[in-house]
């Protein structure tokens, strides 16, 4: 017998809270990039986490500087399903003076063949904040 | 430590859909491959297993393990299910070893399955990122292809590497699984349509990259007293190894290379490591399989390897982080040819061919990625090849690498962030 093969819906929205990571949120909504500081070993990270990955200690919030260089990249022509629609989409890693760490984001105002490794780029804000990360993105500076 | 050996193994054919098969069957069905190929051998010894499946998103059900525990027949026996992403398999496979090494038990059964064809490709795809942090990466664009490509972009910058080096790696796997008929995606390609396959993360193509499977693949690992009564060719497990790095690929940190036995802090003045360039994590796995098994120099002490080639440039990463060459020269060790097998005609000039071969199977590139499987693919291929019997299971003994003694298998999660490395040896 051939199988039978039936369609099943799923579909549940979350309830998700930012937590700890909270301010780094609400700060994209007023233009800041938040990044954290440890307060013991000073090791400082563009993402940022509550908590020192290197040595333990709590770190505290520090206001990014928005301008930056990218430290790699991909333009994506195909994606995941939520993001089909927005292919070919850029993908960059930025890396800050002054920071230990890296900060994923969306690299717009530019063709993807002309990102280079060491591009200056400046942060962007969304001026309809939709609370999520993609809230902020990068243009050549 | 008590010493642990495989005993058996099996696997289903991996291809894009098995729907006249669930997980339970699938894993049947490589169970009694294991089981048939080792006659003096009886499921009454098995003391135990441990289930492998990545997403219970792909499954939606939870608990599928147990369900492959009753369906083997293997109820009221100590179960568990093992998760840990790309390198779920690989995980398994370790923590089979670890109940026969700790004596907990005499005989282990490790299996694994994945049915990934049970959303279109592009939910698969969104269902393997949300494998990434949830709240900074996945939103972004979330697309494993995306991650992979911005680490070998900057390993391209770093060293040097080539679009045409990571072809390489694909034209090579593919045509040595034209040899395996377990393979679901054997071909023969040049270069030239490596590069001009549609471009889906620059600069990865499509057939840079592996493809969603379903399958499944079991292994029965057991102690010498059992190994030796029931197994006329038991394959010894003689090294483990682990590591780890972080989630956010952002969060990685610029330092100090991990040395493995056979380097000097001199090799790499200048690197900072691991970058996004480098597999942290799987560096650790292979100091740590490699001071178990006694490894000083993985070059000489290793007669193949099959690792987790989701990614041509992956595999290029790969052979830096497990030391068979230095971090930067991947992609000239494939260019030299070492990494191909000895006798097969890839349609390219290779000097120095089939010195080490790696993935001789076709790796998942060519064989399939059915994520809880895959690590335990891995193994069986292995032990087969340690024990002289790939023309026995495959029909043909193209991939049989001659005289094995040692190899390794690699399995790896999200972006290196968990990854195994484990050494067979003939005995």
């Amino acid at each position: 017998m051939e199988p039978l093969i039936i369609t099943d819906h799923y579909e549940i929205d979350y309830r998700h809270s930012y937590a700890q990571d909270s301010p780094f949120f609400v700060g994209l909504t007023e233009g800041k990039l938040m990044g954290s500081r440890c307060t013991a070993c000073g090791y400082t990270f563009a993402t940022p986490r509550a908590h020192c990955m290197q040595c333990g200690a709590p770190t505290a919030w520090l206001e990014l500087p928005l301008n930056g260089r990218v430290h790699t990249f991909t333009t994506c022509h195909y994606g995941g399903e939520a993001f089909l629609k927005e292919t070919p989409f850029t993908l960059v890693l930025v890396e800050f003076d002054g920071a230990n760490t890296l900060f994923l984001s969306r690299l717009k105002g530019i063709s993807g063949d002309a990102v280079r490794v060491g591009l200056p780029v400046r942060a962007h804000f969304t001026k309809t904040p939709s609370m999520k990360v993609t809230d902020v993105w990068f243009e050549p500076a | 430590m008590k010493p642990v050996y495989m005993i058996s193994g099996g696997i289903t054919k991996f291809a894009k859909a098995h729907p006249d098969k669930d997980f339970r069957m699938m894993v049947k069905e490589a169970y009694d491959y294991a089981l048939r190929d080792v006659p003096r051998f009886s499921k009454d010894m098995i003391a135990g297993a441990v289930g492998s499946y990545f997403s219970d998103h792909f499954t939606r059900q939870l608990k599928a393990a147990s369900m492959v525990q009753d369906y083997l027949g293997l109820c009221p026996k100590p179960s568990k299910r093992v998760e840990g992403g790309g390198a779920t398999g690989g995980l398994c496979f370790q923590s089979a070893w670890e109940a026969v090494a700790s004596g907990r038990m005499n005989c282990c059964l490790a299996f694994g399955f994945e049915t990934m064809s049970r959303v279109n490709t592009w939910k698969g795809n969104e269902f393997i990122a949300l494998a990434s942090d949830t709240n900074f990466d996945f939103p972004v664009g979330g697309f494993y292809s995306g991650y992979y490509a911005m680490m070998v972009q900057r390993h391209m910058y770093e060293f040097g590497t080539t679009v045409e080096q990571m072809a390489m790696v694909s034209v090579k796997n593919h045509a040595n699984a034209l040899s395996n008929p377990y393979a679901q995606k054997a071909k023969r390609l040049t270069v030239k349509q490596v590069r001009e396959s549609p471009m889906v993360a620059t600069p990865l193509t499509m057939e840079d990259i592996c493809t969603m499977s379903d399958g499944a693949a079991a292994c029965i690992l057991a102690s010498e007293d059992v190994a030796f009564k029931v197994c006329d060719r038991p394959v010894k497990i003689s090294g483990v190894g682990s590591g780890s790095d972080a989630m956010r690929m952002a969060d990685r940190p610029h330092g100090q290379v991990l040395l493995l036995p056979h380097e000097r802090e001199s090799d790499y003045t200048a690197l900072k490591y691991p970058g996004v360039h480098s597999f942290r994590g799987g560096r650790m796995a292979a100091k740590l399989a490699y001071e178990m098994a006694g490894i000083r120099n993985p070059m000489e002490d290793l007669s193949f390897i099959e690792l987790h080639d989701a990614y041509t440039s992956s595999e290029i990463q790969t052979y830096e982080d497990l030391g068979l060459c230095k971090y930067g020269d991947g992609g000239r060790f494939v260019e030299s040819g070492t990494p191909f097998m000895p006798g097969v005609d890839y349609g390219l000039e290779l000097p120095k061919q089939g010195r080490l071969p790696v993935n001789p199977s076709g790796g998942l590139l060519a064989c399939g990625h059915p994520v809880g499987a895959t690590g335990l693919m891995q193994a069986v291929f292995a032990f087969w090849q340690l024990q002289g019997t790939m023309g026995k299971h495959l029909g043909n003994d193209t991939l049989q690498v001659r005289d094995a003694k040692r190899g390794l298998i690699h399995s790896h999660a999200g972006t290196g962030t968990y990854i195994t490395v484990s050494i067979l040896e003939a005995v």
